[in-house]
């Protein structure tokens, strides 16, 4: 039955596993898409009966018993009683069975969120995601962007926060939508159970960038998150030869450090992404670009070009300020 | 003139009324190399008195009162923290920018080089640190903080907790005398 519906719904969104709300690549979707399943199920048998009444209704001759002339007209059949009350039995039990497995849907999905092992805090932006891993030992918190990490079968939480205006926060194969709404905070649960890569994306208008919105989601062995997060909490490495050397001097002491951060250096602008760890991540301007070195030259050189309108300015590098520039920005593995 | 002639008239002249409701054009990026002014050639912005002010930069026309403009400014004077003196514009540290009163010059193109040159006693220099747009925006923002600019410009929503009213919704003040001869 769940391949089946697998396959339906498949069919009906023509999505691939990338960004799909209906692959129970998370706890949530999966007791959604069982949920589904068997409204399905309950659904369709109704359907069959309607249509099956409805059918015979009308192959069904008028009987010749029936006719105004023997005054018997106003006698039904003796079946239509039976039937009726069979019919509004049928549908208060469909009812009731409905309601009693969303309610346990709805327990479930509260019952997975309620022992959270992993809480991270996340803030929207015009047009970025600002994503901080909080640790009970604050010395091992870790900031990044645009990207977040999770171990397979731990359930996270994370508290949702917004800087400017609504904005809301979606990952399709992991749960549902949440909105982040400045000056209050929210929160979502995630519990993913397939490891795999997905991607986020804004679901609420939030301005000319709202459709270049997204998030990297990766969700791998604890191991591998373990070791990611051990490389996230060391600072940035240092610039090893004279054309690196020249990029750090420019983003430390001019425009880019003026609003962001990159930790264990003096550029330590907070308004803008960390870059700490820049090029590991797998795309640039949030989820606008892949990670690769033509796209950071295109993005240094002329953000309004790539992304109009995004809070990334033009500076109009120099070519020899833009080669060190992004020489540097590729080191920050 | 029939009475559907000149409805008729009528209902044109409101089409071609409408054809006027164009929005300003928003540049999200100025021309990048014109916008950066090399340092040497900074034109000299303190001047003895009111004589021999230069003219106007020809770059104040597109920022001034420009909605776009005023609004990544207001966005620009959170995230450099001119809040941290200036405040909303009431001033503390730094001087306040809602009066009359501007020892370097209150026109757009003397506060974009005040905030580039940075002034005595504790304003730094941004030379270098922002784009030469995003000073201009900035100085485009501080030019409203008086409350006089035109009410479709300024933005409606101060980002600061604030107990006065927006001023899409106050009064204009045309400047007494008295304002001007205290500067």
């Amino acid at each position: 039955m769940r391949r089946g519906g697998a396959w339906l719904t498949f069919l009906l969104t023509g999505c691939n596993g990338y960004q799909n709300a209906m692959g129970g690549d998370g706890a949530e979707g999966a007791n959604f898409i069982q949920l589904f399943s068997v409204f399905m199920v309950v659904c369709t048998i109704m359907y069959v009966i309607v249509a099956a009444a409805l059918l015979f209704a009308l192959w069904r001759r008028r009987s010749a018993a029936l006719v105004v002339e023997d005054r018997k007209h106003h006698q039904t059949s003796a079946l239509v009683r039976p039937a009726l009350f069979a019919w509004t039995a049928l549908i208060g039990a469909g009812l009731v069975a409905l309601t009693i497995a969303s309610f346990f849907t709805d327990r479930s999905n509260a019952a997975e969120g309620s022992k959270p092992q992993l809480i991270l805090t996340v803030t929207a932006n015009q047009w970025w995601w600002d994503v901080e891993y909080n640790l009970p030992d604050v010395s091992r918190t870790v900031r990044t962007a645009n990207e977040i990490h999770l171990p397979v079968g731990i359930p996270a939480e994370v508290t949702l926060k917004s800087n400017d205006v609504i904005h809301s926060f979606w990952i399709p194969n992991l749960a549902g939508k949440q909105d982040l709404i400045p000056g209050r905070q929210t929160d979502a649960q995630l519990l993913p159970r397939k490891i795999g890569l997905y991607r986020g994306q804004c679901a609420e208008f939030c301005g000319t960038q709202h459709a270049q919105m997204a998030l990297d989601v990766t969700v791998e062995s604890k191991e591998d998150f373990l070791r990611w997060y051990a490389a996230q909490l060391k600072p940035a490495v240092a610039p090893a030869n004279p054309q690196q050397h020249a990029g750090y001097r420019y983003f430390t002491t001019r425009e880019c450090a003026s609003c962001h951060n990159i930790s264990g250096t003096p550029a330590s602008g907070q308004v803008a992404p960390d870059l700490t760890h820049f090029a590991s991540r797998r795309s640039l301007a949030a989820g606008a670009l892949p990670m690769n070195r033509g796209n950071v030259y295109g993005w240094v050189a002329d953000p309004q070009s790539l992304k109009p309108g995004s809070r990334m300015p033009t500076v109009g590098l120099k070519a020899d300020e833009l080669h060190s520039l992004v020489a540097y920005l590729e080191t920050l593995k | 003139m029939s009475l559907r002639f000149r409805n008729s008239l009528l209902a044109l002249g409101l089409v071609a009324a409408l054809t006027g409701c164009d929005r300003e054009q928003r540049q999200t990026r100025g021309k990048p190399l014109a916008e950066t002014v090399p340092a040497s050639t900074s034109p000299d912005t303190v001047f003895p008195g009111n004589a021999n002010v230069p003219p106007s930069d020809p770059r104040a026309a597109v920022y001034e009162g420009n909605a776009t403009a005023i609004s990544e400014g207001q966005r620009l004077y959170n995230w450099m923290n001119c809040s941290g003196c200036h405040f909303h514009g009431g001033g503390g540290m730094g001087v306040a920018l809602i009066d009359d009163k501007w020892r370097y010059g209150g026109r757009i193109d003397q506060i974009a080089a005040t905030i580039v040159e940075g002034r005595p006693n504790g304003m730094p220099s941004f030379r270098g640190r922002l784009t030469e747009q995003q000073v201009w925006q900035l100085a485009a923002y501080v030019r409203t903080l008086s409350g006089q600019a035109r009410k479709d410009a300024v933005s409606a929503r101060a980002d600061e907790v604030s107990n006065t009213p927006p001023q899409t919704q106050t009064k204009r003040e045309p400047l007494t005398p008295a304002d001007s001869a205290e500067q």
